[in-house]
C-alpha cells in the first residue's frame, strides 16, 4: 500500500466513484446536477469530464425515476451510484426503494439481483432548516432487503463505498454535509472495507460510547475534554447500521460496564434504541452497572434560527455533560 | 383586444400599475438587500432568489383577490411580497428572529403568511403540487369562491406529483391556477435538456385543461393569463396551467459557481428586465412621469430599509421555546 494522503471526505467519496468506474464499465452515476455542476456539494466534481454524459448522467428532477431507474439497470446488469441530492428528497423515491428495490430479489425466489447504490447527504448544521436536514437511516434499517451505510471519515467513507458497489444488494449510502469537508488519511489504491464491522475510534476504560455519521467526531471532540477530567471513553462506530457488527460493542460494555448510544436523528424512533435492545439482549446486560442511555436529536423538525438548530442536535458539550454524569453515576 | 389604458386587455387601474411596480421593486430591493446581507453573514443558511423573475410572480398575485391562496416554491420571496407580506416580519424571518413570520423557524425557504394567504414557500420542489388539489377541494367543499394560485418551476413540472396534482384537479374541476415559472433552469439542468417538448404549458392537453405560455417577463401578460384562469376556477369550471418564460439573473443558490451557462446569455436576459420594460410601458402611455416611478422606486427603498432595521433590532427566539409549535 502507497503512503495514505490526507484527503477530504468529499474527495474519498469521489475517489471511490472514479476507482469503481475505472475497474467496472457497468457502473455509472445518475441524478441530479451531479454533471456540470458537479452535485451539489461538489463531490462528483470534475467526472463528467473523465467519464463523459453517457456514465454521469444528469437527470431532470424525478426522484422516484431516479431510484426507479438505478433499480432496473441493476436488474439488467449495470451496477448504477444513483445520487439524491438531499436525503430529506428520498422520500419522494421512498415506495422504489422500500417496496420495489428492497424485495425484488426475495420476491422472484433469489432469481433477480439489484447491485445499486443510492448515495445521498443527510443531517442538519448548515441553516437550511427543516426540509434539507433530514437524518433518516433508521427507516431504511427497518427494510429488509437493505443495507445502510454511514461513514464518519474519509478513510470509511471511500472502502466502504467501494464495498457498497461491488455488493450484488442494494445499499442506502449515508454521507453527512458537514463532513465533506472533513479531512483524514486515505489510500490511494482501491480496497474496500466489509460492510458488517464497526471499528473502535478510540480506546477507553470508564465507559461505551457508541456513535454514528457526524457524531462520532463530536464524541471523539468530547472524549479528549474528559480526558483531561480522568475520564477514558471508549468509542464505537458501527459504520454499517445493517448489517449490524455488534460484537465490538458487547465486549466493550462487558469491560465498561456503561453505554450511551449517541445520534442526531430525534430520539423517538432512532437507531438507537436497536443497539440499546441489542446490548441489553447480550452478555453485555449482566455487567451494566447503570442504565444505558441515549442521546439524540430533539423531537423536533429542525429549525432554522442558528441557535435552535444547534440545540436541535447533540453537540461535544451534550455528550461531555452526559458521559460524565453517566460515569459518575449522576443519572 | 379590448385596450383600455394601453398596459392591458384587463384593464388595470392607476392605482393597481403603482401598486404593481411598487412591489417588484420590492422584490428587486429586498432580495438584494437579502442578499447584501447574507453576504455579511447577518442571514445565515441559503437562499434563492427571484430576481428577473418579479413580473410573473406580481403578475399573477395582482388577479388575486386577498383572500386567494397561493402555494409558493423555494425560490418564494416575490410571491410572498407579491401575496402581500409585510416586510418588516419578512425580514425579521430572514434573521431567525421570534417576530417573523416562522418565528424564526422557517427562515427564507419556508418563508410563509397564512394568513395573508400564502400556504408557504417549499424547500421540496413540487413540493406545493400536490396540496393544491387539497386547498382547491377545501374551497370547493365548504362552497367558497377563492381560488389557488400554485407556482412551481420548470424543473418541478418533471416530479411525478405534477402529474398527478393537474388530472385531479382537471377530473374535479378545482379552482386551482397552475403557475409554472419557466426560468430556463432547474439549478444546473437546461430546459431543453429535460424536456423533449418546446411548451410545458402543451401538458395541459393532456389534462383536459387550458393551457397558455406567455412572456413571463411582461407583467400585463401574466396578469391577463391569470385573470382569465381565475374567472374561470371561481365559476366552479376547473383548473388552468399558465407557462411563464422568464430567467433567474443569479445562481442557482448561493453556492453556485453557474458553469452550465454564459454570461452572454445572462446579459442578453437582462436587457429584459421586466421592471424596465413595465416602466417604459408606463411613461410610453402617458400614465406615469418618469418622476412619479422614481417616487414609487424611492418608496420601495425605504420599506426595505425599514424592514431590515426593524429586523436586525428584533429578538432572538428564546431557546427554550425549541418545541413549540411541533404539535398544536
Ligand atoms: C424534491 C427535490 N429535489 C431536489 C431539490 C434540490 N433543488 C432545489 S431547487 C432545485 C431546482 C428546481 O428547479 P425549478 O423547479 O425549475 O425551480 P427554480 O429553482 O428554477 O426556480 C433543486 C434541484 C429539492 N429542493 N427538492
Ligand atoms: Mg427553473
Amino acid at each position: 500500500m502507497s503512503e495514505p494522503r490526507e484527503i477530504t471526505y468529499a474527495q474519498a467519496v469521489r475517489e471511490a466513484l472514479r476507482q469503481a468506474m475505472q475497474r467496472d464499465p457497468q457502473v455509472f452515476l445518475l441524478g441530479e446536477d451531479i454533471g456540470v455542476y458537479g452535485g451539489a456539494f461538489g463531490v462528483t466534481d470534475g467526472l463528467l469530464d473523465e467519464f463523459g454524459s453517457e456514465r454521469v448522467r444528469d437527470t431532470p428532477l424525478s426522484e422516484a425515476v431516479i431510484a426507479g431507474t438505478a433499480i432496473g439497470a441493476a436488474v439488467t446488469g449495470m451496477r448504477p451510484v444513483a445520487e439524491i441530492q438531499f436525503m430529506d428528497f428520498i422520500t419522494l423515491a421512498m415506495e422504489q426503494l422500500v417496496l420495489q428495490a428492497a424485495k425484488m430479489r426475495y420476491m422472484f425466489g433469489g432469481k433477480a439481483r439489484v447491485p445499486m447504490v443510492l448515495r445521498t447527504p443527510a443531517g442538519s448544521g448548515t441553516g437550511a432548516a427543516a426540509q434539507h436536514s433530514e437524518s433518516l437511516e433508521a427507516w431504511f434499517v427497518h427494510v429488509p432487503g437493505l443495507k445502510v451505510v454511514m461513514p464518519s471519515t474519509p478513510y470509511d467513507a471511500k472502502g466502504l463505498l467501494l464495498a457498497a458497489i461491488a455488493d450484488d444488494n442494494p445499499v442506502i449510502f449515508i454521507e453527512h454535509k458537514l463532513l465533506y469537508k472533513t479531512k483524514g488519511f486515505v489510500p490511494e489504491e482501491y480496497y474496500t472495507l466489509p460492510l458488517a464491522t464497526s471499528e473502535i475510534k478510540r480506546k477507553g476504560k470508564d465507559l461505551t460510547l457508541i456513535a454514528t455519521s457526524v457524531l462520532v467526531a463530536r464524541a471523539l471532540e468530547a472524549a479528549t475534554q474528559l480526558a483531561q477530567e480522568g475520564i477514558e471513553i471508549e468509542i464505537i462506530d458501527p459504520r454499517t447500521l445493517k448489517p449490524l457488527d455488534t460484537a465490538a460493542m458487547i465486549q466493550s460494555v462487558c469491560k465498561t460496564g456503561k453505554a450511551l448510544v449517541v445520534h442526531e436523528a430525534p430520539m423517538t424512533g432512532g437507531f438507537g434504541g436497536e443497539i440499546v435492545a441489542q446490548l441489553c439482549a447480550s452478555e453485555a446486560f449482566d455487567f451494566l452497572d447503570a442504565p444505558i442511555r441515549r442521546l439524540a436529536g430533539l423531537d423536533v423538525p429542525i429549525p432554522y434560527n442558528r441557535e435552535l438548530e444547534k440545540r436541535a442536535v447533540p453537540q461535544v458539550a451534550d455528550i461531555v455533560r452526559e458521559a460524565r454524569a453517566l460515569v459518575r453515576g449522576e443519572y | 383586444m379590448n385596450t383600455t389604458n394601453g398596459v392591458g386587455r384587463n384593464d388595470l387601474s392607476r392605482a393597481q400599475l403603482n401598486d404593481a411596480l411598487c412591489k417588484m421593486y420590492q422584490i428587486r430591493l429586498f432580495e438584494e438587500r437579502a442578499e447584501a446581507l447574507y453576504m455579511q453573514g447577518k442571514i445565515h443558511g441559503t437562499m434563492h432568489l427571484s430576481i428577473g423573475q418579479e413580473a410573473a410572480a406580481v403578475g399573477a398575485c395582482l388577479a388575486l383577490r386577498a383572500d386567494d391562496y397561493i402555494l409558493s416554491t423555494h425560490r418564494g420571496h416575490g410571491h410572498c411580497i407579491a401575496k402581500g407580506a409585510d416586510l418588516n416580519l419578512m425580514m425579521a424571518e430572514f434573521f431567525g428572529k421570534e417576530v417573523g413570520y416562522c418565528r424564526g423557524r422557517g427562515g427564507s425557504m419556508h418563508i410563509a403568511d397564512v394568513d395573508g394567504g400564502n400556504l408557504g414557500a417549499n424547500g421540496v420542489v413540487g413540493g406545493g403540487l400536490p396540496i393544491a388539489p387539497g386547498v382547491g377541494l377545501g374551497i370547493q367543499m365548504q362552497k367558497r369562491d377563492q381560488v389557488c394560485v400554485c407556482f412551481f418551476g420548470d424543473g418541478a413540472a418533471n416530479e411525478g406529483a405534477f402529474h398527478e396534482s393537474l388530472n385531479l384537479s382537471a377530473i374535479w374541476k378545482l379552482p386551482v391556477i397552475y403557475v409554472c415559472e419557466n426560468n430556463q433552469y432547474g439549478m444546473s439542468m437546461p430546459f431543453e435538456k429535460a424536456f423533449a417538448i418546446e411548451k410545458i404549458s402543451t401538458r395541459a392537453v393532456s389534462y383536459g385543461m387550458p393551457g397558455i405560455t406567455v412572456d413571463g417577463n411582461d407583467l400585463s401578460q401574466v396578469y391577463q393569463a391569470t385573470t382569465d384562469a381565475v374567472a374561470r376556477a371561481r365559476s366552479g369550471q376547473g383548473p388552468s396551467l399558465i407557462e411563464c418564460v422568464t430567467y433567474r439573473w443569479r445562481g442557482h443558490s448561493k453556492s453556485d459557481r453557474q458553469k452550465y451557462r454564459t454570461r452572454e446569455e445572462v446579459k442578453e436576459w437582462q436587457a429584459r428586465d421586466p421592471i424596465t420594460l413595465l416602466r417604459a410601458k408606463l411613461v410610453q402611455v402617458g400614465l406615469f412621469s418618469e418622476m412619479e416611478l422614481d417616487v414609487i422606486t424611492q418608496e420601495a427603498q425605504q420599506t426595505i430599509d425599514n424592514a431590515a432595521a426593524f429586523a436586525e433590532s428584533a429578538t432572538e427566539p428564546d431557546p427554550a421555546s425549541i418545541l413549540d409549535g411541533v404539535y398544536v
